[in-house]
């Protein structure tokens, strides 16, 4: 895209945030769209590839969002179906106090300070609406009741909002009834869809996702063409060739990662740890061209297109008569497998219960929709020592572990990758209590905004996540920001290098790769990376 | 402007009884149908708004996980934060509803210089709000004795408790001190944090100055301004018993106090205050995270529109091929 990038301030001047809210109400203080702050707008093709509304091409920028001649009954209808069919968004609409208890829980408000940020204001944005539109004290006593007009400019604040949200739930861990500001944006996005109001950082990956089974748009070549250049750098660090079977039918198990890995300078390295950790088990497994994506960018956009996206894993999985699946290191791809995809594909009858073929381990958490997580997987390996470790080798490396959102506050998967760590890994250290495990705080650019002309954004919202990086660097001097997230991967490298540098981040598998001893193999003088290993560094 | 609003519409309230009990003589209208009416509108309001939110279907189960989840059996999970199991649930929401567990995590961020983030934890919404509910239901229970003859045992003890420390007669209810004392922080709170003031819309001052008043009002009632107490349990028996009468001579006050009540039952099925119920309900705590064990049905899901296997290897089958990876047609 042509348009200049938004220069980003340093970060003394970044971290100056100011907290107090305008003198004018909310309701009265209209919207100004920031740039740095929003993402561009979709493409028309984009909008094209999966057939919705609204087909075109539009500017943030422009006066003219180029919305239908009956935008307004168009989304106060969805609305209305909406709340009819989610308890979650009926409630959460109808018994917020507003207490106050999530507004600095946020990392976008702590970050960024703008009131509107606020977990409960974003929310309010589109109470006020539903007030107006849906309740009788909103249609009588208007905006003493708090209720407000659905105007044009209210529109683009609740397109302005919706996508400052990365659906972290964070929030959702301290509010008194559990009220799921995810849950709001997520059918915000899904309303503002309607007018055909996405992001093109969204729409994008979610038409190349339906065509090619991969938000990267890989086609099945070049991802074998990836597959091959791994192999080959497998191989000249330690001497084995190792296998990388694809679309190939009657293996035991369908290995499904997120498409950043065959790309991402971070996440290449996690893929190569897993052809090597699954080459040294001797598994059955295959990797898939077709199901080459485990992140569903569809879930940022509506529900139906999540699940239109999502098909292609179990359809594969049959397809390929595997017993089961196993599923990367991805944050969101787990939010949708864990807590959506059973209950669109199910009952899942045409797979078997997964059982570790290595250890015999019964995974009874997941007999009903059979997904294992690698961590999962890897962690029982680990348990039964079927791994030959050198944690020695990783010795360099100072670590300390980000959750990831999506598997800390909407899985629970905090132990795993934190008994992984500690078996490859001498140097471990936590950051703060109140910025891991459930508390954990977003990489600032997850839900789709890790695009480039909403730095200030993403840098705002990372401050939380560095900032406790940066503690446990001065304390530790920690070197290593491991995760389980492809997006974090991508994303908290910028970050780390903006507010913390000298921080290097990588999957939980590259650590366990860099720590394994193959058999049969050739003495490392480097990491995967490149990096001497410990006591090569002269050399 | 919500703020003031509601002062003043509390204010009117007040006034409304003053105009018509001591200037219209309207006891019958203050002391049995604005009450019945008032009940009345609470328990058909509260039904009908559970029902309303029990009828729309749970599509997904979405329960935020606050700990170690049910995995391998080596790791320890955590059976009530993130509960697998029903009864795990019940213990979370027990937690929830009668210690408010969620907001007991609050914690306040705090940036320095530097720049520094800290998170301190902070207790006191958590102890005002339960403080707050705490003697809200303990008061509330307490007045069952006007609507009991004899009193029952349950209550007498609630009172001998409550009074424990025999100050000033009649004797002073502690709870009474510590509910004027918490709706005013609450109060407080609302207008001096300014992130809180920002977001206060007047349905969350209304509530707080109508629970104010009738708590003041309660107050006046029962330690300073005389009352016919004899006279007021004629009344609650004939309400309760459908014999309403109304004696003569119990002060404006009492009917100040009875007319805020029943604007407040009247007022909940309608406001923010259906929290109450509403927490029973919210999909992020009363479910069981078993998501991959147990298979949750939404009662809606409709199949979509896909992109087959087929259509994916029919655009691509040549370059699948080239690269020797496996098609189905050759």
């Amino acid at each position: 895209m042509a348009t200049p990038k938004p220069a980003t301030p340093q970060p003394e001047e970044l971290a100056r945030v100011d907290y107090k809210p305008p003198k004018t109400g909310w309701m009265d203080t209209p919207v100004e769209l920031k740039k740095g702050i929003f993402c561009w707008g979709n493409k028309e093709k984009s909008l094209k590839a999966v057939d919705f509304p609204n087909v075109r091409s539009w500017s943030v920028a422009d006066e003219d969002w180029k919305l239908p001649e009956n935008w307004k009954e168009i989304f106060i209808e969805g609305l209305r179906e909406r709340v009819s069919k989610y308890r979650s968004f009926r409630l959460f609409l109808d018994i917020c106090v507003r207490c106050g208890a999530c507004a600095d829980k946020c990392h976008f408000f702590i970050g960024g300070g703008d009131p509107k940020n606020m977990p409960v204001l974003r929310a309010e944005l589109l109470r006020s609406i539903y007030r107006k539109y849906c309740t009788t004290s909103g249609k009588i006593m208007g905006k003493i009741a708090g209720a407000r007009e659905l105007t044009i400019d209210v529109l683009k604040e609740l397109w302005y909002y919706a996508y400052q949200c990365t659906e972290c739930r964070r929030c959702s861990l301290f509010c008194p009834y559990g009220i799921d500001t995810a849950e709001i944006t997520i059918l915000a996005r899904e309303l503002l869809n309607l007018l055909g109001l996405n992001i093109e950082w969204i729409a994008g990956p979610v038409a190349n996702c339906w065509r090619t089974g991969n938000h990267m748009g890989l086609l099945p070549h070049a991802i074998k063409d990836s597959f091959e250049l791994f192999q080959t750098d497998i191989e000249a660090l330690t001497g084995i060739k190792v296998e990388f079977p694809l679309n190939r039918k009657g293996a035991e198990i369908l290995y499904v990662i997120p498409s950043g890995e065959y790309f991402d300078p971070a996440g290449q390295y996690n893929l190569m740890g897993a052809m090597m950790l699954l080459h040294e088990i001797g598994l059955d497994y295959t990797f898939s061209t077709f199901s080459s994506e485990g992140g569903n960018f569809g879930f940022f956009t509506s529900n139906e297109m999540a699940k239109r996206l999502h098909n292609k894993i179990y359809e594969e999985a049959k397809r390929l008569k595997v017993k089961w699946i196993i599923g990367g290191e991805c944050g969101h791809m787990w939010r949708v497998w864990h807590q959506y995809h059973n209950t669109w594909f199910g009952p899942v009858d045409f797979l078997q219960e997964p059982v570790s073929p290595i250890t015999g381990t019964k995974f009874e958490n997941a007999k009903s929709n059979k997904i294992v997580h690698i961590s999962e997987f890897t962690a029982d390996l680990i348990k039964h020592g079927k791994l030959n470790l050198d944690p020695k080798r990783t010795d360099n490396y100072v670590v300390t572990f980000h959750d990831s959102c999506n598997v800390s506050r909407g899985m629970g998967m905090l132990e795993e990758p934190r008994y992984i760590i500690k078996n490859v890994c001498n140097n471990f250290y936590e950051m703060p209590p109140n910025t891991i495990r459930e508390q954990t705080f977003c990489c600032g650019s997850g839900s789709g905004l890790n695009a480039s002309e909403n730095m200030e954004t993403r840098l705002r919202g990372g401050l939380p996540r560095a900032n406790a990086v940066k503690y446990v660097r001065e304390k530790f001097g920690v070197n290593r920001l491991a995760c389980i997230c492809q997006i974090d991967r991508a994303v908290l490298q910028p970050l780390m290098n903006y507010w913390v540098p000298g921080v290097i981040v990588s999957g939980v598998t590259e650590l366990v790769a860099n720590a394994l001893v193959m058999k049969g193999g050739k003495e490392w003088t480097t990491d995967l990376r490149g990096d001497p290993l410990p006591g090569m560094e002269g050399e | 402007m919500g703020l003031l609003f509601s002062f003043f519409t509390v204010i009117a309230l007040i006034v409304i009884v003053f105009i018509g009990v001591k200037a219209a003589n309207f006891y019958y209208l203050f002391g049995v149908i604005i009450p019945y009416a008032a009940f009345l509108t609470f328990i058909i309001g509260v039904v009908y708004r559970v029902i309303q939110w029990g009828r729309i279907p749970v599509p997904f189960r979405i329960p935020t996980t606050a700990g170690q989840e049910k995995t391998l059996p080596w790791l320890k999970d955590n059976k009530i934060d993130n509960p697998s199991t029903s009864l795990g649930v019940i213990i979370r929401m027990a937690f929830e509803v009668l210690l408010f567990r969620s907001l007991f995590r609050n914690t306040r961020t705090e940036l320095r210089e530097g720049p520094k983030l800290s998170y301190g934890s902070t207790k006191w919404l958590w102890l005002g709000g339960l403080a707050f509910h705490w003697t809200f239901l303990i008061i509330l229970t307490r007045h069952l004795r006007l609507f009991f003859e004899p009193v029952p045992m349950f209550v007498k003890l609630l009172e001998s408790l409550d009074g424990f420390f025999q100050v000033a007669a009649p004797v002073l209810y502690l709870t009474d001190l510590i509910f004027l004392g918490a709706v005013t922080f609450l109060f407080l709170r609302r207008v001096i944090i300014p992130q809180v003031r920002y977001i206060s819309l007047a349905a969350d001052f209304f509530p707080l100055f109508l629970i104010f008043a009738i708590g003041f009002s309660g107050v006046l009632m029962r330690y300073f301004l005389k009352t016919d107490v004899v006279g007021i349990k004629q009344i609650t028996m004939g309400l309760i018993t459908f014999k309403p009468v109304v004696p003569q001579g119990i002060g404006i006050i009492f009917y100040i106090h009875l007319f805020l009540v029943s604007t407040l039952f009247a007022y909940c099925p309608m406001s923010k205050l259906m929290h109450m119920a509403g927490v029973f309900l919210s999909p992020t705590r009363n479910m069981a995270n078993n998501n991959r064990a147990v298979r949750h049905v939404n009662p809606w899901n409709y199949p979509v529109k896909v992109h087959t296997y087929g259509e994916y290897e029919e655009e691509f089958r040549e370059f699948m091929k080239d690269a020797g990876i496996p098609v189905e047609k050759e």
